[in-house]
């Protein structure tokens, strides 16, 4: 037994080794970083320990407006994305004609890279010196309009930024509420029917119970993706997110360390903690909400 | 409430490559099932019957044909307006949801002056549960239930709406042995105290005898035959129907009618009745010949002579397992008397020989050609 042990550590030391190199070590020293005072990353100085460098950050507002801009983009485009997959997930369950190519379809912006579909999104929304962009002509149209979405008024660019999110995102849904629909077994709808239930209860009382497991799934990485938000936001307003007023606390990181305001790895830090703390609570939030709507069977 | 199945047809056609290809499931099905009986619909698997059992439920819509539920044609309607109960293969309880919700399920469906109100629905499923006996299960989840209770739970769930027809899908499929006697009872106990017409569908011939007012055998997706359970094993229509019922299974030989007397092999074992050799090439026709296991009766002048292989003790019968010279490969079970057993080794002792006088009524003989029964 005794050996077993030592044997099975041995086998383990491999990746305990690099989790604690590139995971423990990491998330240790950012806890530290956070609470140096006036760290110096040229000199190596400090001048404490403390909670200044959360102070700062709480008070500065590019990291407020990141907070809100995150928020958000949060609120907004967690239960849209997941609403609007499952429905597209139902109808594509109940279609049979050219059901692959559909799906291969809704699947593609998933395999896009992030920047092309930046590209896409410019074609759409960006106003130049030629065209005011493919939204602005729709809206024409209407007799509304133009907007300038990309350099506009702040609603016109969230609106932008949570379009584009929800785009990036639904593939991946679609794709895990599609094949937990197909797996719930037919002979539950069938007995539902033979009992006379009507559709709309059948999908409230069946389908969702069973799908359940896999939409909190859902919510809870699409929770946890859209806190973390920054590349998309890249992808669409550049990288001077601060100037757009459309930048995100894990862009408030970056900038931190490496942006033009860039060397304050405390004030980095100490955001990255506040993230965490955020990201934290509100999945723990999801956890107790979903013990009683869940069901794992 | 009566069921009428009037040339009711079902077929599936394939999909992508075999769309050409038609399967005929359920072939021109004409059946009237009387009012509050219980009725087993049999058939070896694939045979249709599960088939028939969605045509009338309503899941599956017939390709031609009507379906009558008393003098109401519902062909037409979706499962939903048909208010028929069924039990599932797997029972298909709702994971999610308690035993009480389980059976309250369908009451929550009802609408407009039918609408119960909670205590109404509570009140019909413990009386559904007390039925069943499952009254004190209500709290748990399906998964907490063994396979028995289940059922009881699927029964239940079926029958809390009051429906005029119960349908089981293989009701005792899932269950083992000893439950499956138990619980083939309970069905029967519950169909008699509801009176409701019930109509399951099993694999099993045995189940179906066992307590089926009626049976209805299929073969192919066409009826063979009904009739209560007695009838169709003493009077079976055809070679099929013969074979499909009775444990242990019926014996069959080749044998021919010639000048008005039944032979197998050399033996001239019965009386045929009736000129039925005439039409054929040399005064004689080849049958097949079906003796139940019951059927023979020990006799040492018996015309039936076969070589004896071994005796099987079962107490208060004896199974006699012989070899016909005529069809060496097939083994004969002759169940009989075990008075018998010290006659049987007498005669045995020297020749291994053992003879047998026929029953008339145990023994059935069928045409060649189609396999219908000549006498």
């Amino acid at each position: 037994m005794e050996k077993n042990n030592k044997k099975a550590i041995l086998y383990l030391l491999p990746a305990i080794l690099f989790l604690a190199a590139f995971m423990v070590y990491p998330l240790i020293d950012v806890l530290i970083y956070s609470v140096e005072e006036n760290y110096n990353f040229a000199s190596q100085t400090m001048t404490g320990i403390g909670k200044l460098n959360y102070s700062y950050v709480l008070r500065d507002p590019y990291f407020l407006q990141a907070l809100k801009n995150t928020f958000i983009l949060v609120i907004i485009t967690v239960p849209l994305s997941t609403g609007f997959a499952l429905l597209i997930s139902l109808a594509l369950n109940s279609v049979s004609f050219l059901k692959e190519a559909f799906q291969t379809i809704y699947f593609l912006p998933y395999v896009t890279n992030t920047l092309a579909v930046g590209l896409v999104f410019m074609i759409l929304f960006k106003k130049t010196p030629y065209t005011d962009g493919m939204i602005n002509l729709i809206l024409a149209w209407f007799g509304r309009g133009p907007v300038d979405f990309i350099d506009g008024p702040y609603w016109a660019k969230m609106f932008v930024m949570c379009f584009y999110t929800i785009w990036v995102v639904l593939p991946f849904k679609i794709l895990i509420l599609t094949s937990a629909l197909a797996s719930v077994n037919e002979q539950y709808y069938n007995a539902a029917k033979v009992d006379g239930t009507r559709a709309f209860r059948i999908f409230t009382r069946i389908t969702l119970p069973m799908i359940s497991p896999m939409i909190f799934y859902l919510v809870i990485t699409g929770f946890i993706g859209a806190f973390k938000a920054y590349s998309d936001a890249v992808a669409i307003f550049g990288t001077d997110l601060n100037a757009a007023g459309m930048n995100t606390i894990v862009g408030y990181v970056y900038d931190m360390l490496y942006g033009n305001s860039g060397g304050y790895p405390s004030y980095a830090s100490a955001a990255a903690v506040i993230l965490f703390v955020i990201v934290l609570t509100i999945t723990c939030i999801n956890l107790l909400i979903s013990r009683k709507h869940v069901h794992y069977v | 409430m009566k069921v009428v199945l009037d040339h009711l047809t079902k077929e599936f056609r394939g999909k992508g490559k075999e769309s050409g290809h038609v399967v005929i499931a359920v072939n021109d099905f004409v059946l009237e099932i009387p009012d509050g009986k219980l009725v087993g619909l049999l058939g070896p698997s694939g045979c249709g019957k599960s088939t028939v059992l969605n045509l009338i439920c309503g899941l599956l819509k017939p390709t031609s044909g009507r379906v009558f539920f008393g003098e109401n044609d519902v062909t037409d309607l979706e499962p939903q307006q048909r208010g028929v109960g069924m039990v599932f293969q797997n029972y298909a309880l709702y994971p999610h949801l308690n035993v009480e919700q389980n059976i309250v399920f369908p009451l929550e469906n009802f609408r407009g002056a039918d609408r119960l109100s909670k205590e109404e629905m509570h009140e019909r499923a413990m009386e559904t549960a007390k039925l069943v006996q499952i009254e004190r299960l209500m709290e748990r989840k399906p998964s907490e239930l063994s396979g028995g209770q289940q059922q009881r739970v699927a029964i239940a769930r079926a029958l809390v709406k009051r429906p005029g027809i119960l349908l089981l899908d293989e009701p005792l499929s899932n269950l083992d042995a000893r439950l499956r006697l138990q619980t083939r009872e309970e069905i029967r106990r519950i169909q008699q105290e509801t009176g409701i017409t019930t109509i399951f569908v099993t694999h099993d011939q045995e189940e179906a005898m066992s307590i089926s007012d009626m049976i209805v055998v299929m073969r192919n997706g066409l009826l063979e035959q009904t009739g209560a359970p007695q009838e169709v094993y003493d009077d079976p229509g055809c070679l099929f129907v013969a074979q499909f019922l009775g444990t242990p299974p019926i014996n069959v030989f080749d044998g021919s009618i010639r000048n008005g007397r039944l032979f197998i092999g050399d033996d001239d074992v019965l009386e045929a009745p009736g000129a039925i050799d005439a039409s054929f090439a040399g005064g004689e026709r080849p049958v097949s010949v079906a003796i139940r296991p019951e059927g023979f009766i020990p006799d040492p002048e018996g015309p039936f002579r076969c070589r004896l292989v071994r005796t099987e003790v079962m107490g208060r019968d004896i199974s006699v397992l012989s070899v016909h010279p005529s069809a060496p490969d097939i083994l004969i079970r002759s169940i009989i008397s075990a008075e018998n057993l010290p006659q049987i080794r007498e005669t045995a002792a020297g020749s291994g020989i053992v003879s047998f006088r026929l029953k008339p009524a145990k023994t059935h003989v069928f045409g060649k050609e189609k396999e219908d029964r000549l006498f």
